[in-house]
């Protein structure tokens, strides 16, 4: 494999099951690419994402973390994305104030039919993430080999 | 740990083309408890199965990951197969290195690279799987329909000749939806009554249907196989069992100037209605925005007369709570409103029509009795001009991107109607593509042009302006390349449909997923078209997708033979991924249960032994796992880590995150 030193961001993106894991689906279905940085992992409601999994991500050299659900209304929970919606409200503001810069997290919300909404927010995701260059604030070196 | 085993799928080249699955094979057999790792072409495949089969028996693995497509497509599948190996079924995880890997990038060493990263983010998964047991839950054998169209009405047909319940819920006062406004049907022109009306004859006569016309959902609760459906009964101010439908309230009610919505508008109806002659249930309705009685307590005309003594002005809106096993959705659709498209002049001459007016004008219960009439002046037209894709494959955002389907043939339809019974009449047909695929679709639009003699344009009306009585209209021959001027009598627009208004906070109720025009989500486009990915929800008719009505009755019986199926059904297997409580952890605090949007947790009152061989009594939550559907809102909520997914787990995640991030 070519070594490049272009800086490649680590991006973890948790997708909700129904909505947001399908639109990727979609994207993928109609062939649209977005950078392969992006990592999904799917939870079954954004609501199952724990503020210390992203934690936990930027612990480990993430470069950004993105969290995608359902449209608000839409939930296939009813009211998943709305805790989403405050609880990470709350996370991204304290993190910014640790310095992890807000342009790092995000919460988009993505339907199943938003296949190319999915890939031009990955696309338009990665690209904050590479100009604002690595995440050292919360790496934990103890962590790398 | 776990023995784990590694199988890749090529999908034919689907994968192959752009990941290297040899490669991540072998980089994904060195991961920590992997002890088996292939590659196949099709794991999906009869043979890749046996494959994973004879793997689990032979290496005795504990677990096993399917590099693969995404786990909405075959994770079922893939469980299954473990099942018959004897493995638990949810010792099985997915790396999705189809559509989120291959499908994505072109560069294949990318490609490669992040498959790797996924194979190995669901091996630090499936380490920390457990078995699950599915439980049960009962199922209730009754079906709720919802639309009385030609869809609902179908639907509900089908469930209730297998023997099973059903009510439809209709939200105006008759069934019959838009085909009873209809005249004739293509492409065989029968009369679009004479097929319906008997089908809403035998719906209200069967014993098992029950048909709540005037009334709404109110609100849904439960799940698959345990629906609690709470259904608003719109004071009709009529009793529904008392009337005898004479009619003779809407003829001596002295409330007349009520613009009539079954026949859109083109004519008007007492404050107390019977929407047709063959509606059904035949039972007069009071229309409490019209009716002198109930606005200002001074009328009563219809009491009066009413032999039966069925009016009540003091009905109230009433309440009934349902259970049901089974939720159909028919809501079916509209044409658009036309209001944002001037050029038209739909607004300012009664002439310009839409094609659902024109079927009212053209139809023999309709305002005119059936004679071709103009509604300005009363004369006969003797030049018409159709236009298609008003509003259909439009890009611009007062239209709708999508073909609406059926324009096509009902514009054939209606301009071999005028043809035919006015051969005097002169028929332009402007469109952009004629769309005819269907069985003697095509046949009968090439018998519009060549025996009836319509004239089709290829191109759009730019303008269309109403001067001295006339419509000119303006428009492009785009074959010839000329600029036409027609001085029409009257313009017939067809308009796009889109789905009902009430769709859209229906789907919410349900839970059930739309795409960006409103149209209800089907759980897979191609193999499961009349199910919504909400388990228990079926999807009839239109409000699924355009579609015309022989298409509409073939969804409807599908959908409910998927319905049958599930009813007939003693017990459905339960999600196993449900919260589970920690009761060493937990300390009562409640936080979980106001976030459970289920009301699956409660507490109990548990002993736990205390220092100095004392028995303490503490709360800890408790979940029921019938009721639970495994959102997670709970485990985030909880302050002391003491609830968990089984799953989706907080250590099967961070597992996740690490392998990625490393």
């Amino acid at each position: 494999m070519q070594v490049t030193n272009e800086f490649k961001p680590t991006i973890v993106a948790f997708c909700c099951n129904w909505c947001s894991y399908a639109g990727a689906d979609l994207s993928g279905t109609n062939r649209l690419s977005y950078p392969a940085n992006v990592k999904i992992i799917r939870v079954p409601c954004s609501c199952r994402v724990n503020p210390m999994f992203i934690l936990r991500a930027f612990q480990r050299g993430a470069d950004g973390v993105i969290l995608c659900g359902c449209h608000p209304g839409d939930c296939h929970y009813t009211t998943g994305n709305y805790y989403t919606r405050r609880r990470m409200t709350l996370l991204f503001s304290m993190l910014d104030y640790l310095g992890i810069e807000k342009e790092r997290t995000r919460v988009e919300w993505v339907s199943a039919a938003e296949g190319a909404k999915f890939a031009a927010t990955m696309n338009e995701f990665v690209e904050t993430v590479t100009k604002l260059g690595e995440n050292k604030r919360l790496e934990d070196l103890r962590c790398k080999n | 740990m776990q023995r784990i085993g590694v199988f890749v799928c090529w999908c034919g080249t689907n994968i192959a083309a752009t990941v290297d699955v040899e490669a991540v094979a072998e980089a994904l057999s060195h991961e920590p408890g992997v002890v088996y790792s292939t590659n196949y072409q099709y794991m999906c495949s009869q043979a890749g199965q046996d494959m994973i089969r004879d793997a689990i028996r032979e290496y005795q693995l504990g677990g096993i990951v399917i590099c693969s497509c995404s786990p909405r497509m075959h994770e079922t599948t893939f469980r299954k197969t473990a099942e018959r190996a004897g493995l638990n079924p949810y010792m099985v995880e997915i790396a999705n290195i189809r559509e989120q890997c291959s499908w994505i990038h072109k560069d294949k060493a990318t490609g490669t690279e992040k498959a790797i990263i996924l194979g190995r983010a669901a091996i630090a998964k499936v380490h920390l799987n457990a078995p699950l047991i599915a439980g049960e839950s009962p199922v209730t054998k009754r079906a709720l329909v919802i639309g009385g169209g030609i869809a609902g009405i179908q639907t509900a047909l089908d469930i209730a000749d297998a023997g099973f319940p059903v009510d439809i819920v209709e939200k105006k006062p008759t069934i019959g939806g838009k085909m009873a406004q209809i005249d004739k049907t293509f492409p065989t022109l029968d009369c679009a009554a004479c097929i319906l009306t008997p089908k809403m004859v035998d719906a209200a006569q069967n014993e098992n249907i029950r048909i709540l016309s005037y009334s709404e959902v109110e609100s849904v609760k439960g799940f698959v196989g345990n629906f609690h459906v709470t259904i608003r009964r719109k004071a009709r101010y009529v009793k529904e069992d008392v009337c005898t439908g004479c009619g003779l309230c809407t003829e001596k009610c002295p409330q007349k100037k009520v613009p009539n919505e079954f026949n859109l508008g083109l004519d008007n109806r007492r404050a107390i209605y019977i929407p047709f002659a063959q509606a059904v249930p035949k039972v007069a309705t009071i229309d409490p925005g019209y009716c002198t009685m109930l606005k200002t307590g001074k009328c009563g005309v219809c009491a009066k007369v009413c032999t039966a003594g069925a009016i009540d002005y003091k009905q109230q809106d009433t309440f009934l709570e349902e259970e049901y096993g089974a939720i159909v959705v028919a809501t079916g659709f509209n044409p658009i409103k036309l209001d944002r498209y001037e050029e038209y002049a739909y607004a300012q001459s009664p002439d310009v029509v839409t094609s659902l007016e024109f079927e009212r004008l053209m139809n023999a219960a309709g305002p005119t009795g059936g004679t071709l009439l103009r509604p300005s002046d009363g004369q006969h037209p003797h030049t018409l001009v159709f236009v298609q894709c008003v509003g259909s494959r439009e890009t611009r955002d007062c239209g709708k991107p999508y073909c609406s389907k059926i324009c096509c043939m009902y514009t054939a339809k209606h301009a071999m109607l005028c043809r035919e019974k006015y051969p005097d009449t002169e028929v332009y047909v402007f469109y952009i593509d004629v769309r005819t695929p269907g069985k003697n679709f095509d046949e009968f639009y090439r018998r519009a042009v060549e025996e009836y003699g319509v004239h089709y344009i290829k191109g759009m009306v730019g303008k269309v302006i109403p001067e001295g009585g006339k419509l000119k209209v303006q428009a492009a021959d785009l074959l010839s390349n000329e600029q036409l001027h027609i001085d029409a009598d009257m313009v017939i627009l067809a308009a796009a449909i889109e789905p009902d208004e009430s769709a859209r906070s229906l789907a919410t109720m349900l839970t059930a997923s739309m795409d960006t025009n409103d149209f209800f989500t089907e759980a897979h486009p191609k193999l499961r078209p009349v199910e919504s990915p909400t388990a228990g929800i079926f999807l009839s008719g239109v409000c699924q997708g355009p579609k015309d009505i022989p298409e509409t009755v073939a969804q409807a019986g599908a959908a409910a033979s998927k319905v049958i199926g599930l009813l007939v059904k003693d017990k459905l297997t339960c999600n196993p991924c449900v919260a589970e409580a920690d009761e060493l952890m937990c300390n009562g605090c409640s936080s979980c249960e106001k976030v459970c949007p289920y009301g699956a947790i409660t507490y109990q009152d548990k002993e736990f032994r205390g220092p100095n061989r004392t028995t303490l009594l503490r709360r800890v939550a408790q979940v029921n796992p019938a009721v639970c559907q495994g959102c997670g809102a709970c485990t985030v909520a909880c302050p002391s880590g003491a609830m968990d997914l089984k799953g989706f787990s907080t250590s099967q995640i961070m597992a996740e995150v690490d392998a990625i991030c490393k």
